[in-house]
């Protein structure tokens, strides 16, 4: 018999004993529901933890070095010291390895970490801290997510984000210092000769000078406004922003040529560089699945790196494990209602035995009986598959629902916590259908194999 | 198995036995029989004779416990199942004393069943019914279930149903059993005329023996599993 007669006779079947067929795939929906609830959590926090961690920007990330840094100042990866590509000729980190490095497959950014010490002026009272460049990936990466005010109208543009126990510093009322200007007093570093002597006589008071291919430093201000107000601390410290107060756009913060703490280095490294040098970049990747691709060619091109892919691993295993055990508790409903399938398809086989006769009398051969009874299992799962899955993205929901008001009283953000995607949904309907018609494998068997004599003498 | 071939059935020496506790049933017992294309045959005998036996034999519903029926040179006996359901569906066609329709069904589904499994195509299917139903003169019932059906009816929609896959056999195991006599009378015509019409060759079990004088070419009497007599009607 052809699929589509089978599927239109089952469905006539099931209709015949619609209350008894309706509790049963009833069962079913209550099984997936329960199945597609608890993955949804699973999913859920997996998504809410991705996000969070995500917006740190960590783990799409790889930090580069040079093999030129002072031995055990920076860390370096163990399988470099000593190799053999340690003793390759160490390449600066400049401007011309940041342009090799953007070329690489898969790179998005390739962003030194400008960190520099400073000194802001806010209505005349002075207040030390740390001010860090930020890339115009922050604009769309979720890391000023929730920001009071808004992210740099442009990548040059002459604006700032205070964190917001340094607004609070600043002003009772942090809200009112969008719009307004703060003066950034730095220490410039200025090449030696490009102001021969008098940059130096002119700042003697303020200014030190390195020998060699030094430099030298000479205070310099910069005045610029608040846009924006972020309760968070964008990439939590590592490699990042940690203990910054002020955010300014990274193009901002490099033409400022702030000196920075490894600029030391520079100046008593011989092998130093035309060009500017960099402590370390930053190197982006459009997915965290890239980085361990990126961070071996990087490593081949003679530069240390360094990336938390250990780590992202570590979290899908762990969430891999906390789906498989919800999984599992979600599968029990399902398993008794597999029961209720069971049940029901005998109790049609007794009922149905003198139509199973007519059948095989009229020429159905015993595949077409099994195919029958197992379709008719099919459809019970199909259908209590699409109201589960529809049940347990509603649980989801309340679920999300009944948290957020408990976070709300708490006085915390609101969450995501459920989430029903679509492999989700699908998986979940396939499944029910896959039991159900493991369900049905016994009975349809009992069915097939009825001597179509003794079936037609039934009453 | 082509249903246009010449319909001649031949029985070798077949038996049913089977078993009921300690005793021995032996309900078709070294039976040998031929039926010729286009003949019309009747099995008469008494309740419990093994005549309904034989014709589930006939009509590959059963096995024998031994011995041959050959049916287009094909052994029934040597079929496997899946052969064997193709043979009901294809060669031949059954009514039963007690109609058999599909009682969910209606007369129209219930004669495009056969179809469903023989797998026709949906357009024939519909012209076939038509035809079908036509022929047993109930085109204007085709909407209705068997429980609105009069007896009659039911066994004419029966008949439709078993001729629908166009079978050269047409097997009717006491198709007047559950009719009044004028209501039997007429499914016996109808029979008849489906076996003069078409050559259908067609083997009836009654217990009738007026009915099987009346309306078949030959009578094999059976009794206690075997063919007691065999003959042409008087």
């Amino acid at each position: 018999m052809k699929f589509g007669d089978l599927t239109e006779l089952a469905v006539r079947n099931l209709r015949e004993a619609m209350l008894r067929n309706s509790l049963t795939t009833l069962g079913v929906a209550v099984g997936v529901a329960s199945l597609v609830a608890m993955l949804s959590l699973g999913v859920g926090l997996q998504q809410f933890a991705s996000r969070r961690l995500a917006s740190s920007g960590l783990f799409n990330a790889i930090f580069v070095t040079s093999r030129l840094s002072f031995q055990g100042f920076e860390r370096r990866g163990s399988e470099s010291a000593g190799s053999s590509a340690s003793s390759e000729k160490a390449l600066p980190l400049d401007e011309s390895a940041r342009q090799e490095f953007l070329k690489l497959d898969n790179v998005t950014e390739a962003n030194p970490q400008v960190r520099f010490m400073t000194e802001v002026r806010f209505g005349n009272t002075p207040y030390p801290t740390m001010v860090a460049g930020v890339p115009e990936s922050g604009r769309t990466d979720g890391a000023f997510d929730g920001m009071q005010g808004t992210f740099f109208s442009g990548a040059s543009a002459d604006e700032a984000i205070l964190q917001m126990d340094f607004a609070k510093d600043l002003s009772s009322q942090p809200a009112s210092l969008i719009g307004k200007d703060l003066v950034l007093r730095y220490a410039k570093r200025q090449a030696l000769g490009t102001q021969p002597n008098s940059g130096i006589s002119a700042t003697a008071n303020h200014s030190a000078q390195a020998s060699g291919g030094g430099f030298s430093v000479v205070p310099e201000e910069k005045q610029l406004r608040i846009v924006g107000i972020t309760e968070s601390e964008p990439e939590g410290g590592f490699g990042g922003f940690g203990r910054i107060r002020v955010f300014i756009p990274l193009q901002v913060a490099e033409d400022l040529r702030a000196t920075e703490v490894s600029d030391l280095r520079d100046v008593v490294n011989s092998a130093v560089s035309a060009d500017r040098s960099y402590a370390s970049l930053t190197v982006r990747v459009k997915n965290p699945t890239e980085v361990e691709g990126v961070e071996a060619a990087i490593k081949k091109m003679g530069f240390d790196t360094f990336s938390l892919l250990d780590t992202t691993r570590n979290l899908r295993l762990f969430f891999t494990v906390i789906d498989l055990l919800l999984g599992i508790f979600g599968s029990l409903a399902l398993a008794v209602a597999t029961l209720g399938i069971v049940n029901t398809l005998v109790m049609a086989i007794l009922e149905r035995r003198r139509e199973i006769g007519i059948f095989k009398a009229l020429g159905a051969d015993d595949h077409d009986v099994q195919k029958l009874f197992f379709t008719e299992a099919g459809v019970m799962g199909f259908i209590g598959g699409v109201f589960g899955v529809g049940i347990g993205w509603f649980i989801g929901r309340c679920l999300t629902w009944g948290t957020n008001i408990y976070l709300k009283r708490q006085g915390l953000p609101s969450v995501d916590i459920s989430a029903v995607p679509l492999w989700l949904a699908l998986g979940a309907i396939g499944f029910a259908i896959l039991v159900s018609l493991i369900a049905g494998f016994y009975p349809a068997s009992r069915a097939a194999r009825l001597n179509p004599v003794e079936a037609l003498r039934y009453e | 198995m082509e249903s246009q071939i010449d319909g001649a059935i031949r029985a070798e020496d077949v038996s049913r036995h089977y078993r009921m506790g300690e005793a021995l049933i032996r309900a078709v017992d070294g039976v040998s029989l031929s039926v010729r294309a286009g003949e019309f045959l009747a099995l008469l005998g008494s309740s419990g004779s093994g005549k309904s036996t034989l014709l589930n034999l006939l009509a590959g519903l059963d096995r024998p416990t031994a011995g041959a029926i050959f049916v287009h040179s094909h052994n029934l006996a040597e079929l496997d199942t899946h052969e064997l359901a193709r043979y009901r569906r294809q060669t031949v066609g059954m009514v039963f004393q007690a109609f058999n329709l599909l009682p969910k069904m209606t007369l129209e589904e219930n004669v495009e069943l056969p179809l469903r499994l023989s797998e026709v195509e949906r357009g024939e299917r519909d012209a076939r019914v038509r035809e079908a139903l036509e022929r047993v003169h109930l085109e204007n019932r085709r909407a209705h279930r068997p429980s609105e059906l009069s007896g009659g009816e039911q066994q004419r929609g029966a008949l439709a149903r078993a001729l629908v896959n166009r079978p050269g056999i047409l097997l009717a195991d006491e198709p007047t059993g559950n009719l009044d006599s004028a209501t039997g009378e007429e499914i016996m015509k109808l029979i008849r005329d489906i076996n003069q019409s078409s050559r259908t060759t067609v083997v009836m079990v009654t217990h009738e023996r007026a009915l099987a004088e009346r309306f078949a070419d030959r009578i094999a009497t059976v009794a206690d599993g075997r063919i007691s007599s065999d003959g042409k009607r008087q």
